[in-house]
């Protein structure tokens, strides 16, 4: 049986890790709160500019723009978001292994792939992995704060760059899409060239007098899209960590205090035994004096 | 023949405003125009600068940035980037902004990759320092 001294050590060790993991768990969960109100009030905004950008696509010839016409299957590019931190249970891993099983299935689709990788440990795990051909990582990109419009903004930019100078053929976004704080869906879109909601038949589409004209308006709506777009998806992806960690968190707690539990029981057991060790050598040494 | 005209203004953080108005006028991409109730449906691009709404006699400034406007059914939506109401703007912070992009402006030619983004944040300062002036005096 383990000494005394040692099962309480460890018991101390075990408290320590347990207040760490239960104060990672209030800061995860106020700030899944604050991400979680911004995915809310993201959510009008982002869903009326597709309403308008699938009205306005109807109306404009689809290959009448460099970002709505389909091109080749050369190469493409996954922009894939991943948390820059660890300790959120299975996140990052989930949403690297589901870029990866993309790319596996859809070998056929194109050419090759590139990823774009947002998060330090989405970089982390795929650097190792064979086949993945890392093109570009932003660490730190969002910082344990507040996803802002602006980093979306710049993101967005940069791979709409990319994609008008041709060096990819089409551009897909992964990440994690927030449900609950339980459960993240790893969600594959297609980024570009942009594919407007289908409008059910039937539906009176109203005729807009546009100003200055409806290809102006386009060439100024669709970058904005996919602005809005990756911006949106960061903010998914930021809630969905906060909540993946909490949970991890919590189940950690618990976990602790499970263990903090067992031990005490051993450190009883074992002190017990001690007392009636010693009891029994002071009533044999009595005994013994007086025989 | 409706009466009022329903203006609804988001940006990618909130929804600004939701509110029944009488009148409203916005800086669009050729030109400030105005929408009254039972306008017909416009779509249109803004460009950064002040949109005003009435509510009967009171008139009310809001500060935006690049966006766009849909018209229809005598709704109004307005989606942009940043809008901020007179009333909430600081105007500190604003002018502390005008002076560091004119600052920054001084020191760059028009070749420099910065240049334009430092005259849209000047721009973007002198709106609204304008729209909040406006309610102060």
């Amino acid at each position: 049986m383990a000494n005394l001294k040692d099962i309480k050590k460890r018991i101390g060790t075990v408290k320590n890790t347990q207040q760490i993991t239960k104060a990672m768990k209030m800061v995860s969960a106020a700030k899944l709160r604050r991400a979680q109100d911004a995915v809310v009030a993201a959510r009008p905004y982002a869903d009326k500019m597709a309403d308008v950008l699938s009205s306005l696509a109807l109306r404009v010839d689809a290959d009448g723009h460099a970002l709505l016409a389909e091109r080749g299957k050369g190469k493409a590019l996954i922009v894939l978001i991943t948390g820059d931190r660890g300790l959120c249970g299975g996140f990052n891993a989930n949403i690297s292994k589901a870029a990866e099983r993309f790319i596996r299935d859809n070998k056929e689709g194109f050419e090759s792939y590139e990823l774009l990788i947002v998060g330090r440990k989405g970089n982390d795990y795929l650097k190792r992995r064979a086949g993945m051909v890392i093109g570009k990582v932003h660490e730190n990109l969002v910082g344990s704060g507040q996803v802002s419009y602006p980093i979306g903004a710049l993101l967005g930019q940069e791979v709409i760059e990319l994609y008008r100078n041709g060096e990819y053929d089409s551009v897909f976004l992964i990440y994690n899409a927030f449900q609950s704080a339980m459960t993240q869906i790893q969600t594959v879109t297609q980024l570009l060239p942009i594919v407007p909601k289908v409008v059910d038949e039937g539906t009176q589409l109203t005729d807009y007098i546009y100003e200055p004209n409806a290809t102006q308006v386009l060439d100024e709506i669709l970058p904005k899209h996919i602005e809005v777009q990756i911006f949106r998806s960061l903010l998914e992806s930021s809630a969905s960590e906060h909540g993946a960690r909490m949970t991890a968190m919590d189940s950690a707690s618990k976990n602790a205090s499970e263990m903090i539990g067992k031990l005490t029981l051993l450190y009883n057991r074992a002190r017990q035994a001690a007392i009636t060790k010693e009891l029994l050598e002071i009533i044999s040494g009595a005994e013994s004096i007086k025989s | 023949m409706a009466e009022k005209l329903k203006l609804e203004m988001v940006t990618p953080y909130k929804r600004v405003l939701s509110e029944e108005v009488d009148e409203v006028t916005a800086p669009g991409a050729v030109g400030e125009f105005g929408v009254l109730p039972d306008h017909t449906s416009l779509l249109t691009t803004l460009k950064v600068g002040e949109l005003t709404y009435k509510q009967g006699t009171e008139t009310f400034r809001v500060a935006v940035n690049w966006g766009y406007v849909e018209v229809e059914d005598n709704v109004m939506t307005v989606l942009v980037e940043t809008a901020e109401p007179a009333d909430q703007i600081d105007v500190e912070r604003a002018k502390a902004a005008l002076s560091r992009a004119e600052e920054a402006l001084k020191k760059l030619t028009n070749e420099d990759k910065e240049f334009k983004i430092m005259e849209a944040a000047l721009e973007r300062a002198l709106i609204r320092v304008q729209v909040a002036g406006k309610t102060l005096h």
